[in-house]
């Protein structure tokens, strides 16, 4: 936090107590605070959730491995998905929106402060209840037990019967107690963006990163919702001698599995969509135009979120729906690839005619645009339900979400992290290490999930925990085994990155992308209180209108 | 102060934006009706799928006038409203205490009705497929009705402090919002479990 | 303008190309030494040669899509890289063009529609065939962690080694498998034969196999079921008609008595297996675990988890957990003489 703002010339200021700074972070209400304690909170969490996929790439390296048991394997699946889903990519995105929204828009925070506050603790709290599993979920010897139904948790494996213990249970609060936070944030987005605008800044004239996380918020609340349900369904099967699940009763498997992916299927873009908007952001400046076709791109974002409520299904191809019901799922996720492609042809468009500058964040954002190309065929792939027979369940789909996730939007969030470190911190990183991460981290990542392919197209089910040798899979699982340890040293480089420019880096002044979004006016940090006096906005990119005066935009949106 | 904070020319012009007490109401109301539908459907699915045990039509008999007390708080809800707005507080006070007392009637209705079905007809929330969707519709809108209760007792003791004014109007019609959604609710949850699902 | 000689030079590089692709996808296929006796790109069956068809044109499709694209791609990031020499200046500021953006959006539609109509056709040819007459009748029931298979016109039980004769286009004679199971979700998955399908409790499904060639077909289950999903293996026997039903015609019998294992049969029948296990013709009736009446008839035992040899099946019943650990069989504490008595009855389970 910036006290230099304050100073007078010639007086000093005393740090304050260690105790009282603590104090000030954990009762914060301002959403800057809360979107650095989101980041750092998800950061953490990446770490332990990396260790977990590394524990199991090491299992899977060749058949007939015992470097865990399978008991221990099955956690260690349950709690990577969970955890990086839950308590990484969402916080973080939660942060990022928390941090940028009201700068973007000209507001001095978000709409409701402190359920902006209540929401971090409440998803906090969740992760930590994950976690406990491991010290409080009564297993064997009393050890603890994590849980080890999977993260999707199908009916009726999470029943009393089959999941004997309380590890389900840590894995069901969890979830239910984050997404309460996850809804408050996602309410609290809505009302910032619908009623915090600055003068001017019409809904056709704020960030495509508003209208992206507006967007964003508007599933987490349609979609979130379905889950807190069957979460609530569940804890009354396993407590309180419910038959919402229980096949013995006549309940269904199969309506878990809808009630999941429709929230599941929504839920991922709610994490793609604000790599989305970082993307959207980040292009234009490093090509020095604006965005392409402003208003296709927020028509194609609005479509997008609609076409997503009605594509759970096809998470369902081979659970023996009717020839009807599959066609409709097929046609309803092929439609949704229009939007998604007219998306990345409109980056592509961005950049073309432009001057790229191939700065970390651009290299990040370049990457992604490839990577999610290829991801989104993939998906096109298994939107084909005869294809999907094959290849559902297989790691053939294990290949492309992690395809989506990580060579989509942990990319993108690579390259938020060092487009906004700058605002955030005041300091530049360092563009050597920058760069050593990238390559790092490219190279691990497509070693990993691209040859991953392969042992799903020759037959490879996912959560297995070893693997019979001759049936082909050996090769491309060792090559993929190996690509985790480039990623690892990546994810070092870019931790080490942070910390040591948070300390030692250069001063990176107001505004060192020379771009054109509110957020870049004001100071880095920004002050407690954003902007010493509400901006008034003529276009969508308000600093190019003031760097440009003879030549702004309002001339030509 | 900040010295590259860019200062922008002061204009006039019209800037009208949604006020945010309304708008984060109707997101949450929103977020709750996707929890409330997808109790409706597994209600619809599971209507006569029960294997064994108490059926609707067995057991359930139709709440007509506990669901007039409750229908009607929505009445004397949004006058009390607008009595506040007008500045009428003895009105507002006496319409809001009107409120309190329907919907507390409204409970106090599904409790009589919980205990008849628990004690005599032998359905819990474990006895069958209908049972389980019964006590979980039904029950998740009435935590519905006791948390808009709660907060329209704090409401009440502060009138009675004096601390309620006409300025605040614009609170007591968000938080009346709230209230109308849970007789939303209830429309839908009659019709599926006392017309449709009987 | 093209000229001859470059159009010569365009034919010879597609038919380079073609050729090349061609050979990766003969490897695939398993025309070339095969890959894996799972690859999806080699089908044996009907179902499965169906799929293939129409996933070769989705890959096409999405191939040409993806080298267009990351041509453009590549294309942009080279040639508008800012250079060393640069002015400074702002590039031409380009918001948008109405024309680009139609075309954009009706390119993909037209192409999802055909990539649509393939996709219905075949949902439509796998999931809406009846079976014939002479079609054979299977049920599977998914177990944690094996696999039952009732022939129930053919009065035959087994488990986790399906047997079935095989067919061909002139007079098929399919098997219509009817899929349900004991415990929690499970997926049959083999994929030279067919797209994989669910078994889930209280949700009846079929599928159905139309294999073209005689031999053993792997898989496993592709849904997480418990501990133990990875060795809930497949194994599928395709086999001429005459073999088929030589099999069928033994598996019908009764179990072999012998009286030289008449100890190990007392020690099978007295300690708790026969609540579990299915011997017939004896008293064993149980049908929480596999039927064993012909055990020596298999390759392997534990749903695939070990060939079927003595010391493996010994191994087995001191104690699963060696060989499968978490496997819903108890370890029975029996001592090494009642081991070997025990082991040596059932080798004569054939």
């Amino acid at each position: 936090m910036s006290t230099d703002a304050l100073a007078l010339p010639g007086t000093e200021i005393a740090s304050r107590p260690i105790v009282s700074r603590l104090h000030d972070w954990i009762t914060t209400v301002d959403h800057k605070r809360l979107g650095i304690l989101y980041i750092i909170y998800a950061l953490v969490f990446l770490v332990i959730a990396g260790i977990e996929a590394t524990i199991i790439r090491i299992q899977l390296i060749r058949p007939h491995n015992d470097f865990v048991s399978p008991q221990v394997f099955n956690r260690l699946f349950t709690m990577h998905g969970t955890t990086m889903i839950f308590f990484v990519v969402m916080p973080v995105l939660f942060g990022f929106a928390n941090y940028l929204i009201p700068l973007m828009i000209g507001a001095r925070d978000m709409a409701f402060p402190r359920l902006n506050a209540f929401s971090f603790w409440m998803t906090a709290f969740g992760g930590l209840l994950l976690y406990f599993s491991l010290v409080g979920a009564n297993g064997l010897y009393g050890a603890g037990n994590a849980p080890d139904v999977g993260w999707f948790a199908y009916a009726p494996l999470t029943s009393r019967t089959f999941s004997v213990g309380h590890s389900t249970d840590f894995w069901t609060l969890a979830l239910l107690v984050s997404g309460f936070g996850s809804i408050g944030t996602a309410i609290n987005i809505v009302a910032t963006i619908l009623c915090m605008r600055c003068p001017g800044m019409t809904l056709a004239k704020m960030p495509l990163f508003a209208w992206l996380n507006l967007v964003m918020a508007g599933l987490v609340i349609l979609a979130v919702s379905p889950l807190t349900a069957a979460q609530i369904m569940l804890l009354v099967d396993r407590y309180l001698g419910g038959h919402f699940f229980d096949t013995q009763a006549g309940g269904s498997a199969v309506i878990w599995m809808h009630f999941f992916w429709i929230f599941g299927h929504p839920e991922v873009y709610v994490l793609v969509l604000p790599a989305f908007a970082f993307v959207s952001e980040i292009i234009p400046v490093f090509s020095r135009k604006p965005i392409f076709g402003y208003s296709v791109m927020v028509g194609a974002t609005v479509a997008i979120g609609f076409i997503s409520m009605s594509v759970w299904a096809h998470h369902m191809f081979t659970v023996g729906m009717s020839a009807n019901a599959n066609t409709f799922f097929v046609l309803s996720t092929m439609a949704i690839a229009v939007p998604t492609g007219i998306k990345i042809f409109n980056w592509l468009a961005t950049m073309w005619g432009g001057k790229i500058e191939f700065k970390t964040p651009m290299l990040f954002c370049i990457a992604f645009l490839f990577q999610f190309l290829a991801a989104g065929l993939t998906g096109v792939m298994l939107s084909v339900a005869p294809f999907n027979w094959h290849l559902g369940n297989s790691y053939f789909v294990v290949a492309h979400f992690h395809y989506v996730i990580v060579g989509g939007i942990l990319f993108a969030l690579f390259g938020a992290f060092y487009y906004w470190f700058p605002k955030m911190s005041g300091k530049m990183y360092s563009e050597t290490l920058g760069k050593l991460h990238f390559w790092l981290f490219t190279i691990g990542f497509h070693l990993t999930f691209d040859f991953m392919h392969v042992p799903g197209l020759l037959g490879m089910p996912r959560r297995i925990y070893t693997y019979e040798p001759g049936r082909g899979w050996d090769t491309w699982n060792f090559i993929v085994t190996i690509g985790v340890f480039f990623q690892a040293a990546g994810i070092l480089v870019f931790l080490g990155n942070l910390l040591w420019s948070y300390f030692r880096g250069k001063a990176a002044g107001s505004d060192p992308w020379d771009a054109w979004t509110l957020e870049w006016s004001t100071s880095s940090p920004p002050p407690a209180y954003n902007f010493a006096s509400i901006p008034v906005v003529k276009s969508r990119r308000p600093l190019w209108d003031l760097k440009h005066p003879a030549d702004p935009d309002w001339n030509y949106e | 102060m900040n010295a590259t904070s860019m200062a922008m020319a002061e204009q006039r012009i019209e800037w009208d934006r949604p006020a945010r007490g309304r708008v984060g109401m109707l997101a949450l109301i929103a977020a709750e009706a996707a929890i409330f539908t997808i109790f409706v459907v597994a209600y619809l699915f599971y209507i006569g799928k029960s294997l064994a045990g108490p059926t609707p039509k067995g057991v359930l008999s139709v709440p007509i006038s506990y669901t007039i007390c409750l229908l009607s708080s929505s009445l004397t809800i949004h006058l009390a409203a607008k009595f506040l707005r007008l500045g009428s507080l003895l009105r507002f006070g006496i319409l809001w205490f009107a409120t309190i007392a329907l919907g507390a009637t409204f409970m106090y209705g599904t409790a009589t009705e919980w205990y008849r079905l628990i004690y005599h007809e032998n359905l819990t929330i474990g006895t069958n497929l209908f049972g389980t969707t019964y006590y979980s519709l039904v029950g998740l809108h009435g935590f519905h009705v006791v948390v808009g209760l709660v907060t329209l007792a704090i409401v009440m003791a502060l009138t009675l402090l004096g601390n309620v004014r006409s300025e605040h109007a614009e609170r007591i019609d968000v938080l009346s919002l709230y209230w109308h959604f849970v007789d939303a609710v209830w429309v839908v949850v009659f019709t599926v479990v006392y017309l449709i699902g009987r | 303008m093209r000229s001859r000689g470059s159009s010569n030079l365009r034919v010879r590089v597609s038919q380079v190309i073609v050729c090349t692709c061609g050979t990766a996808a003969a490897g695939f296929a398993g025309t070339a030494p095969p890959l894996s006796p799972t690859n999806i790109f080699a089908p044996a069956s009907t179902p499965a040669k169906s799929i293939f068809g129409l996933s070769l044109f989705v890959l096409a499709v999405t191939g040409v899509i993806f080298l267009a694209v990351f041509t453009l791609l590549l294309y942009s990031v080279v040639k508008y890289r800012k250079r060393k020499n640069d002015d400074g200046l702002e590039p031409p500021q380009v918001y948008g063009s109405n024309q680009v953006e139609l075309a954009w959006t009706i390119i993909p539609i037209l192409i999802v529609v055909a990539l649509f109509m393939a996709t219905a056709r075949v949902i439509a040819v796998v999931q809406k065939t009846l079976p014939p007459n002479n079609a054979i009748a299977v049920t599977a029931i998914g177990h944690q962690f094996w696999w039952e298979y009732r022939y129930p016109e053919l009065g035959v039980v087994t488990a986790n080694e399906l047997h079935l004769p095989v067919s061909n286009p002139v007079h098929p004679t399919p098997t219509f498998i009817s899929l349900l199971s004991a415990d929690t979700d499970h997926s049959f998955w083999v994929p030279r034969l067919a797209g994989k399908t669910d078994l889930i409790p209280n949700h009846p499904n079929t599928m159905w196999i139309d294999p073209q060639e005689t031999g053993v077909f792997l898989g496993q289950c592709a849904q997480y079921c418990g501990t133990q999903h990875a060795k809930m293996l497949l194994r599928v026997y395709v086999q001429s008609k005459d073999e088929f039903d030589r099999w069928i015609q033994q598996q019908r019998q009764p179990a072999f008595v012998n009286d030289a294992v008449s100890q190990g049969q007392r020690i099978f029948e007295t300690t708790a297996c026969i609540n579990c296990h299915t011997v017939s013709g004896t008293v064993a009736n149980g049908r929480f675990g596999p039927d064993l009446t012909h055990l020596m008839s298999r390759d392997t035992i534990a749903a695939g988890a070990a060939p079927n040899t003595p010391e493996n099946l010994r191994l087995w019943i001191r104690n699963p957990n060696t060989i499968k650990p978490g496997s819903l069989m108890p370890a029975m504490e029996l001592d090494e003489q009642e081991l070997d008595a025990l082991t040596a009855y059932l080798e004569t389970l054939r």
